[in-house]
């Protein structure tokens, strides 16, 4: 609901209310992509660029299941000819978010037995370049495998304003607050995720041993732990985030290659946050929401806006300059 | 011996006898990346329609087109690779579908002589073909396109924009700044405020953008965009419940793919448009026949009719049509790049002409000149039905404000003839 005319609540300072407010929630979903990051760079010390299209890789993935899509159609007419598209049936979304959790298992067994198993021991400048290339591989295969056109992706994931935010502000502040409501699930969904997370790596034998190898790879392997179990492990958790982010985002704007860029606002995240830290990704996401929508919001129309996406990276920057690692990240001192 | 005289022999009468070299036409398309879902249909309507006349007609004057697709990924640096690597060819015409390509080929192909097509996109002041001779931008441009959108909006408001609340909400690139001087100039003369609002690339965050437009409450909102940032705007429109049918796109911001994940939200939503929309028309029943069922489509052939595939289709009319006019007003069915550009410059398009083609009232009607590449910049509106799924065109195609657009043209083609030495003329 618009300003009542007559209000004595100084509008700017409403205003300023819901953008923080919606800056916190779009925090919420730039955390959601840096999560993933986190994972495997505290697990293995990759920095996986191929998050981003990890999280384009799941959510067509999960629209193709849905709509019964015949996975590389185009290839297999190309061969074989015929017009195969479809299976003809649909898969309800709860059995199809299932069965692309099993595709991502798979998709981190593949990228440990093909790629990383055989890179053990490497510079870590070559590991970040063998996730440059997974990326532009998973890119292609996702495009031979789903097609290239934008898919609309209904999870039954509520969206619009939420009425009841709007007419309970109006009568504090005689404006209504717009949240929408996806932010609010993506919300709850992050929090569900976070503390998921944490019990997992608190409370089972394979979460100990994921801390564990991620405090000091040698000192697991000596008490047995296996490694490439290990990575497998990481490769599909950060697969089942890229998962959750590709859904969040993919229900904003449908399914399609753009959504892999989402990676670009988990960076700034990941300087803020520390690379190492879950709840570093989880602050440093709300930092950069806040921070990029009350910038744009206060000095946005004096330079002429769109300031967002390299606000961002200065806010990031500014906390570097005073924390290094990061606001969570661990410091690492080498002595010579 | 006697063998390899009588090889060579026949090597020389087969090199000797003459051989009708293929119509090349470069197609910079992008079938990747995040600007794919737009890329694709009109690479794919541009290629099947060249197939079409060489399975129906036997080529252009008895010679065979031959495309040449080279991916861009919507990224300037490799459309100027695509062009470098593909004129050899002999490419007759380019068509790179991105503004940022286009202003890179402009010297260029001035330079090497190979006429450039922008259909509704590219440089606007490259319409006055004194300065740019080599460019051509018919039957429209963006500013053709921006004031259409405001004749429109004069007309539902009984002639009367004063006092109105007018936001363009568009994307932070050459591109997307193209029609603001023009939406100032008229927002000048028709009383109305304009405010501006960039959305960076790609455009999948844009809540700071819509939350303005809850505070400002502008009574239109005209979009400017591309690629995601159209599914997000008509998403985050509905999301404020902003009405559809005061939210107008340009004509890249109104194909399909831009309002399907919006659902029946979308419902409303207008675009401005310079061809038709829908499959209603003969010359999609030929692709069907002598492409699509013959197994030679671009694609998997679903996407006739589309509004992307419509343009894709309809801009490779236009260059079979400007060729077959450079060959009769050359007397020779095997073209050079420059036969062609006077092809483009000597096109006639008439509604019966049009009709012929199996595309009776898909476009206006126009012709080209030396002094006008651009055309008669007519335009019309089209309008999203969520239920039906389709565009419906719900207006003529009606011409814009030259009064404005013609002063511009001249000023910015001017300002650019005089910094690169160009003398205008025809």
């Amino acid at each position: 609901m618009p300003l009542r005319e007559d209000s004595s609540v100084p509008e700017q300072l409403v205003f300023a209310m819901e953008v923080t407010l919606n800056g916190l929630m779009a925090g919420v979903l730039y955390a959601l992509v840096a999560l993933g990051f986190v994972l495997i760079y505290k697990a293995s010390g990759i920095f996986n660029y191929a998050q981003g299209v990890m999280a384009l890789f799941a959510a067509m993935t999960l629209v193709g299941i849905m709509n019964g899509q015949v996975p590389f159609a185009h290839l297999i007419n190309a061969i074989f000819g015929g017009h195969v598209t479809h299976f003809g049936w649909t898969v309800p979304s709860f059995v199809a978010i299932v069965l692309t959790i099993g595709v991502m298992v798979l998709l981190a067994w593949m990228v440990q037995h093909f790629v990383m198993r055989h890179l053990v021991g490497q510079e870590p400048i070559i590991l970040f370049m063998a996730t440059i290339g997974l990326a532009y591989l998973l890119e292609g295969v996702a495009d031979l495998m789903w097609g290239s056109e934008i898919k609309t992706l209904d999870v039954g994931l509520p969206q619009g304003i939420n009425l009841w935010i709007d007419e309970t502000t109006f009568q504090i502040f005689d404006y209504g607050f717009f949240i929408d409501n996806l932010d609010i699930v993506a919300t709850i969904i992050a929090a569900l995720l976070v503390a998921g997370l944490v019990a997992f790596a608190q409370y089972t034998k394979q979460g100990r041993a994921m801390r564990a190898v991620a405090d000091d790879h040698q000192a697991a392997l000596s008490v047995g732990i296996s490694l490439s179990f290990i990575w497998v492990l990481v490769w599909s958790v950060a697969g089942f985030v890229a998962l959750v982010a590709g859904i969040m985002w993919g229900t904003k704007s449908g399914v399609q290659f753009s959504l892999s860029l989402i990676a670009l606002k988990a960076l700034p995240v990941l300087m803020l946050g520390g690379f190492t830290s879950i709840p570093g990704a989880i602050v440093g996401g709300l930092i950069i929401g806040v921070g990029e929508k009350l910038f744009e919001f206060l000095i946005g129309p004096m330079v002429g806006g769109a300031t967002e996406n390299w606000f961002a990276y200065v806010l990031a920057l500014l906390f570097l300059v005073f924390r290094p690692q990061g606001l969570f990240g661990e410091k690492i001192i080498e002595r010579v | 011996m006697k063998l390899k005289m009588t090889t060579l022999a026949l090597g020389a009468v087969m090199a000797a006898s003459p051989v009708m070299a293929d119509l090349v036409f470069p197609s910079l398309s992008y079938r990747t990346g995040p600007y794919a879902a737009g890329g694709i249909p009109f690479a794919d309507g541009y290629a099947d329609y060249f197939t079409l006349v060489n399975e129906r007609d036997g080529g252009i004057g008895g010679v065979k087109a031959r495309v040449v697709e080279c991916e861009t990924g919507y990224n300037t640096e490799k459309g100027v690779e695509c062009y470098e690597s593909t004129k050899g060819e002999g490419a007759l015409i380019y068509q790179p579908l991105s503004t940022g390509i286009t202003y890179q080929l402009i010297p260029k192909v001035t330079a090497d002589g190979i006429p450039l097509h922008t259909m509704g996109y590219g440089r606007t002041s490259a319409a006055n073909g004194e300065v740019f001779s080599n460019v051509f931008n018919y039957p429209a441009n963006y500013w053709d396109g921006a004031s259409g959108i405001i004749n429109y909006l004069l007309e539902a408001n009984d002639g009367d924009l004063s006092g109105k609340k007018v936001s363009l909400l568009f994307h932070n690139s050459a591109y997307g700044k193209e029609p603001i001087r023009t939406l100032e100039e008229l927002s000048k003369k028709h009383g109305f405020t304009l405010s501006t609002l960039p959305v960076d690339h790609p455009g999948q965050e844009q809540k700071s953008q819509w939350l303005q437009i809850r505070r400002d409450r502008p009574d239109f909102v005209i979009m400017w965009g591309w690629g995601v940032m159209n599914q997000v705007a008509v998403q985050e429109a509905a999301n404020i419940r902003f009405p559809m049918d005061k939210f107008i796109g340009v004509w890249w911001s109104g194909a399909e793919h831009d309002v399907m994940p919006a659902g029946e939200k979308a419902d409303g939503y207008k675009a401005v448009t310079f061809h038709g929309v829908g499959r209603d028309f003969p010359v999609f029943d030929d692709i069907q026949t002598h492409v699509v069922d013959k197994g030679l489509a671009a694609g998997a052939g679903d996407q006739i009719g589309n509004v992307l595939y419509n343009r894709g289709m309809y801009a490779a009319m236009l260059a079979v049509e400007a060729a077959k006019t450079a060959q009769e007003l050359h007397g020779t069915a095997e073209i050079t790049p420059a036969m062609m550009r006077d092809g483009m410059e000597a096109l006639e398009m008439p509604e019966a002409r049009m009709s012929a083609l199996g595309m009776p009232l898909f476009g206006p009607a126009f012709n080209v000149s030396c002094e006008n590449h651009g055309g008669p910049g007519l335009v019309g509106m089209t309008q999203w039905d969520a239920s039906a799924k389709e565009w419906t065109l719900i207006s003529d195609f009606a011409p814009s404000d030259r009064e404005v657009i013609q002063p511009l043209i001249e000023a910015d083609s001017l300002a650019y003839a005089s910094e690169n030495n160009i003398e205008p003329g025809c």
